[in-house]
């Protein structure tokens, strides 16, 4: 079968966007105010990064956000970028800009101190986001390879039908994808307990099966650190009304979105740079807002989430397509999801039939379609911390 | 539309797709059963009997295991199935943190 075109836009860097943001990113909590000011004046291009973090950190949560910002300052989904410092704070601005820079984009940077307040940093902020959102202006999409794609595959607010119809969907997705030349990337460690036998019989390499059974025993060994029963969150109340009785039940029917032969070719830290085709397993925590973070900094340029219950999660830079095998929630959560494959369920469609219709409408989406998500305005984003705040 | 989902040749259970009352038979490619209690629709019905410490198989792998003897029928969660997964609450050493892993990583695709 002929593969359909994608128009995306080609960066210096050789990698390929399918949005063409202006990122406005606070180093800090203490920025993150004028930031999303900065970015609501420069419509539709302007993307704030408003975060909790930036200051206050130790070493791995430090590092976790400054890899974080600065990964999403050179991603392809980003065409120039803002810094807003305050000026007082750990997270480097220059750093991030440096990202932005390396990757070909223009980067500029503003601190609050410097400017002298909130008025005259917001003031000068817009001036220069006008400015680099009406170069934005000028750059026009082109026919780009799907071997460039990287898929973030990903469940929120899972129930029966998650395992049944939506994930073996976005898998065939995820494998038709792969053949192509691309790449998907999976997150949520919890979720693959008890299923990891079935990733690592995919392995690439003994290391990289080693390292996906090193990292999944390394969040159990916490629980038991804990001397807590992971069951008071996974699978979550929600999740066990809908009919998921254990994690093991959850994450078999969560793995099917990775696809069903892609072969698990890396496994990286969290917003780590995604490098490798095939299937990449991302170090990411269950909770669906800092999965989707981490994912899309590591280089995943579109999302595809998939849900029975129904949730509103989207992100900044990156379209976040919603999917549900769920008849009801199809209905009575229309306004947040794209497309209903729900008809696999009672006979009104196949898998593959569906299947096609996501990747038409991953491709679409690609190519500049809104999702749900992007209309709506949810640009939800949480960088995961692993220890207390100093 | 099929009342229950059974997925792989190996399960034990059924997913209900639809509620089921009490009484109901299903013939299912797997098996041939009565409902002997309601099942909310999405919950699991077991397709044989299941004994306290047997595996619960779905999907074609254990999701779990039996906390207590489960007839044909019946309905299988929480109440009668316990994960073996990330149970801190077991105690250092009370189970085994190695996850089950069949085989070893193969080289190679």
């Amino acid at each position: 079968m002929s593969q359909p075109s994608v128009l995306g836009y080609r960066r210096p860097d050789g990698r390929v966007g399918v949005r063409n943001h202006l990122l406005v990113v606070p180093t800090v909590i203490c920025a993150s105010v004028v930031a999303e000011r900065v970015a609501a004046a420069v419509p539709p291009r302007g993307a704030a990064l408003p975060h909790l973090a930036g200051c206050g950190q130790l070493g791995p949560d430090m590092y976790l956000t400054h890899e974080t910002l600065a990964a999403y300052c050179g991603h392809p989904n980003v065409g120039a970028v803002l810094v807003i410092a305050l000026g007082c704070e750990q997270v480097v601005a220059q750093y991030l800009a440096d990202s932005a820079r390396r990757a070909g984009k223009p980067a500029e940077i503003i601190a609050i101190q410097s400017e002298g307040g909130t008025v005259r940093a917001t003031a000068r902020g817009i001036e220069v986001a006008t400015r680099l959102a009406a170069a934005l202006d000028r750059d026009e999409r082109a026919s780009i390879d799907l071997a460039s794609l990287i898929l973030c595959v990903k469940c929120g607010g899972s129930d029966y039908t998650s395992g049944l119809a939506a994930n073996p969907a976005l898998g065939r997705v995820a494998d038709r994808l792969v053949d192509a030349g691309g790449t998907a990337v999976l997150g949520e460690i919890a979720e693959i307990m008890g299923a990891e036998h079935l990733l690592a019989a995919r392995a690439t390499s003994p290391d990289t099966g080693a390292r996906l059974i090193q990292i999944i025993s390394r969040v159990e060994g916490e629980a038991r650190a804990l001397g807590l029963d992971i069951r008071g969150t996974q699978p979550s109340p929600g999740n066990i009304r809908g009919g998921l009785t254990t994690i093991e039940e959850k994450s078999l029917g969560a793995t099917h979105k990775g696809g069903e032969h892609t072969p698990l070719s890396d496994v990286v830290p969290y917003s780590g740079r995604i490098t490798r085709r095939g299937l990449t397993v991302m170090d990411t925590p269950g909770l669906d807002v800092e999965s989707v973070t981490g994912m899309v900094g590591g280089g995943a340029q579109v999302v595809v989430f998939t849900t029975g219950l129904g949730t509103p999660t989207g992100n900044p830079i990156a379209p976040v397509i919603k999917i549900t095998g769920n008849a009801r929630t199809a209905v009575s959560m229309a306004d947040n999801l794209d497309l209903d494959v729900s008809g696999i369920l009672d006979d009104r469609e196949t898998l593959d039939a569906a299947a096609d219709r996501l990747f038409t409408e991953v491709i679409d989406v690609c190519s500049g379609k809104l999702t749900a998500a992007e209309r709506l305005g949810h640009k939800e984003f949480a960088i995961h911390r692993r220890n207390p705040t100093i | 539309m099929k009342p229950a989902i059974v997925i792989s040749s190996r399960d034990n259970v059924a997913t209900a797709l639809d509620a089921l009352d009490a009484g109901r038979v299903l013939d299912l490619d797997a098996a041939k059963l009565t409902v002997v209690e309601p099942i909310p629709r999405g919950h699991k019905i077991a397709l044989r009997a299941i004994r306290a410490g047997q595996e619960v198989i779905k999907y074609g792998s254990a999701i779990g295991t039996a906390t207590a003897d489960i007839a044909p029928g019946a309905h299988v969660h929480t109440h009668n199935v316990a994960s073996d997964r990330g149970r801190g609450d077991r105690g250092e050493g009370a189970h085994g943190i190695a996850p089950r892993l069949a085989e070893p990583p193969e080289e190679g695709t």
